[in-house]
C-alpha cells in the first residue's frame, strides 16, 4: 500500500507543477473575542436562539437547579438517567446512574434520560459543545438515551463560533472528540424542512444557570 | 451515460418531480437569504473560505503528510487509495478482518461516487445507509439527485407509502414527517447498537491535530462514529484543513450555505482514537479517485474547494427544471457540471459544461467562492479543443467558412448564394444547430448592393 502513498503524492506534486502562489487567508470577520454578530446579551442570545431549535430553554439561579430538573424530568415522564463519572449523586424522585464503570450502548438504551453538564455554549448559533470532560461524559451517554438534559453554566456561554474554536483548541490537541450539539435530533430530508426527532435525543431540555 | 440533453429531456416530461424540486429549493432558497442576512460579515467569511481552500490545495501535499502523521500519532491508521477501486478493497478487507458481514454507514458522497456499497455487496458485506434520504434511495433502488437531501425528489406522500410498504411493513404511518422520520428511527435502531464496523465520509479532515469531522442533522451520524468498534473514514484527498483555526470559518459557511441554518444539529470531531470512549479502532482512507487531474488544470482546480452545501444546486434554474438525476452523477447541477467531466475526465461526460445557462447565481452562492461559470466556459473550450476531430460537421463548415470569408469575391459570391436561403431552403433543418437555435432571415439586398446602387444612383 506504500505504493499507493507515493503514488498519490506524486501525482499531486505533478498536478501543482512549478509550484502555485499560497495566498494569505484574510482574517478580517469576526472573530474570537468580538461581540456576537447579532449582539446583545450573549445569555438572552443563546437562550433565544437554543429554544428557536426546539430546545426548552429555563434559566434558573443555582439553588433552584436540582427542584427545576426534578420538575423537568417529572413533566417528561423521565425517572431513571444516567449521568457523567462524578455527576449529582441525588435528586428527589429521580434514580441517576454514573456512567462508571463505562456502560455498554444496550446498558444506555436502557436508561430514559441523562443529566449532563457542557464544556460550553455559543450564544450565536445556541450550540452546546460537549468535549468528553468531567461536565460533558462519554459521548455514547448523551447519544443513546432518548432525553438530554443540559446544564449550562452562564460564564461557558461565549458569543460566536470563533471564540468556541479557539477555546477548544485543547481538546483536540489533546484527543478528545468534541460534539456540536444545536437542538434536537431532526432532519432537513423531507421537503428541506426541518423535521425534530429522529436518531439522537428527540428532547432537549437546557438549564442555563445564573 | 446518456448525455445531459438526453437525460434532461426525459425529467423534463416528469411534472411530479419538477412540483417536488420547485418547492424544496423555493423554501430552502428563501431560508438561506434569511440565515446569511444575520451575519454581517458574511462576505469577509466566504473570502477567508476561499482563501483556505486555496491554500490548502498549494500546498497539498505537505498537508497531506501532516494529517497521515497527526492521526497516526492519534493512534488511528491512514490508507491511500489511487482510485474507488482501491479504496473499496480496503474498506472490504478491515471489515472482513472483523468478521463483518454488515456495515452501518454516515451519507458520505466519496463513498457514492466510488460505488462502495456495490463494492462491498459484491465481497458478501451489506452496508445499511443509515440517513433517511439515502434510506429512501437504497430502499427503492433509486438514484441521488442532490447533494445534501440525495432524496429531494420524492416528496412526503411518496415517502410515506414507500416506508409503509418496507420498514414499516404494512402500518399506516399517517401524514406527520416527524412519524416518517420514527419509523426510520425504529427500523436502524438496533443495528446502531449492534453493528461492529461503520463506514463513514469527512467534511473536513484538520491536517494540524488529525482531527476528522462530520457535519450532519439526525444524529445517524453520531452513532456511527460512537458506537461501533471500528470505523473507516473515506476523506477525498481534498477534504484537508491546514489549521484547526479553519474551523471557525467552515462551520458557520458550511450549515448557513446547506440546510440554513445557524448551525446543523449535531457535528462530531474526532481524533484518531479515544481510549475508553468511541471506536478503538479507526481507520482514515484518503481517495485520489481523479482529484490529482482536477487539481492539475489551473482554471478548474477551484471545484476542488467545494465543501458540498449544494448552495449551488438550490438556486440554479436549470437544476431546478432538470432535475438532479439528468446530470447522471452523485454531484448534479452547476458544481457537478464542472466536478464531474474533471473527475472522470473530459471525454466521459462532454454534454455537462453545457447545462447552464451561465447566469452566475450559483457563484453569487457559493460560500467558498467558486467561479462556476467562468471554469464552465473554460471547459467548454477544452471539450471543443480536445474533441477537435477535424471532420466533425462543425470544424467542416468553419473551416469552408474561413476559406469562403477569407477573399472579397468569395464573400460576395456567398452572400449571394446565401439569398437562396429566402423561402423553402432556409426551413431545412441544420443537424444538432437548429434544434435550438433559429437561423436568420435573409435580407432583400446585402449591404455592399445597396451601397453600391446608391453611389451609382
Amino acid at each position: 500500500m506504500s505504493d499507493a502513498r507515493a503514488e498519490v503524492l506524486q501525482r499531486v506534486r505533478n498536478a501543482l507543477g512549478g509550484g502555485v502562489a499560497v495566498p494569505e487567508v484574510p482574517r478580517d470577520y469576526l472573530g474570537a473575542g468580538e461581540p456576537a454578530p447579532s449582539g446583545g446579551d450573549v445569555v438572552e442570545l443563546f437562550c433565544e436562539r437554543c429554544a428557536d431549535y426546539r430546545a426548552t430553554v429555563r434559566r434558573v439561579g443555582a439553588d433552584e437547579l436540582p427542584a427545576a430538573v426534578a420538575a423537568a424530568c417529572a413533566e417528561r415522564g423521565v425517572k431513571r438517567l444516567v449521568t457523567p463519572p462524578g455527576g449529582p449523586a441525588g435528586l428527589e424522585g429521580l434514580e441517576l446512574v454514573a456512567d462508571e464503570p463505562p456502560m455498554s450502548a444496550a446498558e444506555l438504551d436502557g436508561f430514559d434520560g441523562v443529566l449532563t453538564g457542557c464544556a460550553l455554549a455559543i450564544a450565536e448559533t445556541g450550540t452546546i459543545v460537549l468535549d468528553a470532560g468531567a461536565r460533558s461524559g462519554r459521548r455514547a451517554i448523551t447519544l443513546v438515551p432518548d432525553y438530554h438534559a443540559c446544564v449550562v453554566e452562564a460564564a461557558r456561554i461565549v458569543a460566536g463560533v470563533p471564540d468556541a474554536v479557539a477555546l477548544l483548541a485543547e481538546a483536540a490537541a489533546d484527543g478528545r472528540p468534541v460534539t456540536l450539539v444545536s437542538g434536537p435530533s431532526a432532519t432537513s430530508d423531507i421537503e428541506l424542512d426541518r423535521v425534530e426527532g429522529v436518531h439522537g435525543p428527540r428532547t432537549l431540555d437546557v438549564f442555563v444557570v445564573s | 451515460m446518456k448525455g445531459f440533453p438526453a437525460a434532461a429531456r426525459e425529467s423534463l416530461q416528469d411534472s411530479q418531480l419538477r412540483r417536488n424540486l420547485g418547492k424544496a429549493t423555493q423554501t430552502i432558497r428563501a431560508k438561506r437569504l434569511r440565515t446569511i442576512q444575520e451575519l454581517p460579515d458574511w462576505e469577509q467569511l466566504r473570502d477567508a473560505g476561499a482563501a483556505i481552500k486555496a491554500r490548502a490545495m498549494a500546498t497539498l501535499p505537505e498537508q497531506l503528510e501532516r494529517l497521515e502523521a497527526a492521526v497516526t500519532r492519534a493512534g488511528g491508521t491512514v490508507h491511500w487509495a489511487r482510485d474507488g477501486a482501491e479504496a473499496t478493497a480496503i474498506v472490504a478487507r478491515i471489515a472482513q478482518s472483523k468478521g463483518a458481514r454488515e456495515v452501518i454507514k454516515v451519507k458520505s458522497l466519496a463513498t457514492d461516487e466510488i460505488d462502495l456499497n456495490e463494492g462491498l455487496h459484491a465481497r458478501g458485506i451489506e452496508a445499511i445507509e443509515t440517513d433517511l434520504a439515502e434510506l429512501i434511495i437504497q430502499l427503492a433502488g433509486d438514484k441521488q439527485s442532490h447533494i445534501l437531501v440525495p432524496a429531494i425528489h420524492w416528496n412526503r406522500s411518496e415517502i410515506k407509502t414507500l416506508f409503509e410498504r418496507t420498514i414499516a411493513e404494512g402500518q399506516d404511518l399517517g401524514w406527520e414527517a416527524t412519524a416518517i422520520a420514527e419509523a426510520a428511527r425504529k427500523h436502524l435502531r438496533d443495528k446502531f447498537l449492534t453493528v461492529p464496523v461503520a463506514v463513514s465520509g469527512a467534511n473536513f479532515g484538520i491536517a494540524e491535530t488529525g482531527t476528522i469531522c462530520v457535519v450532519e442533522s439526525e444524529g445517524n451520524g453520531r452513532m456511527c462514529t460512537t458506537l461501533p468498534e471500528t470505523l473507516i473514514s473515506v476523506m477525498g484527498i481534498e477534504k484537508v484543513l491546514p489549521e484547526w483555526r479553519d474551523l471557525e470559518v467552515f462551520l458557520q459557511l458550511l450549515p448557513r450555505s446547506s440546510t440554513a441554518e445557524r448551525m446543523n444539529p449535531y457535528t462530531s470531531l474526532w481524533t484518531g482514537v479515544r481510549d475508553g470512549d468511541g471506536p478503538q479502532e479507526f481507520h482514515l482512507v484518503l481517495l485520489d479517485n481523479g482529484r490529482t487531474r482536477v487539481l492539475a488544470d489551473e482554471v478548474g482546480r477551484q471545484a476542488l474547494h467545494c465543501i458540498r452545501c449544494s448552495a449551488c444546486l438550490n438556486v440554479c434554474p436549470v437544476y431546478e427544471r432538470a432535475g438532479g438525476q439528468a446530470y447522471e452523477s452523485v454531484y448534479p447541477g452547476p458544481i457537478g457540471a464542472i466536478l464531474t467531466p474533471q473527475l472522470r475526465g473530459l471525454d466521459q461526460a462532454p454534454t455537462l459544461p453545457w447545462a447552464s445557462s451561465l447566469c452566475g447565481a450559483c457563484f453569487e452562492a457559493c460560500p467558498v467562492k467558486i467561479d462556476i461559470p467562468s471554469v464552465l466556459v473554460h471547459l467548454r473550450a477544452r471539450v471543443v479543443r480536445e474533441e477537435k476531430s477535424s471532420y466533425s460537421p462543425e470544424a467542416l463548415a468553419m473551416r469552408a467558412a474561413a476559406k469562403t470569408f477569407g477573399s472579397r469575391g468569395g464573400y460576395e459570391r456567398a452572400q449571394r448564394l446565401s439569398k437562396l436561403g429566402r423561402g423553402p431552403l432556409g426551413k431545412v433543418p441544420v443537424p444538432g444547430w437548429s434544434t435550438m437555435r433559429e437561423l436568420p432571415e435573409v435580407p432583400e439586398s446585402t449591404f455592399r448592393e445597396w451601397w453600391s446602387e446608391r453611389r451609382a444612383g
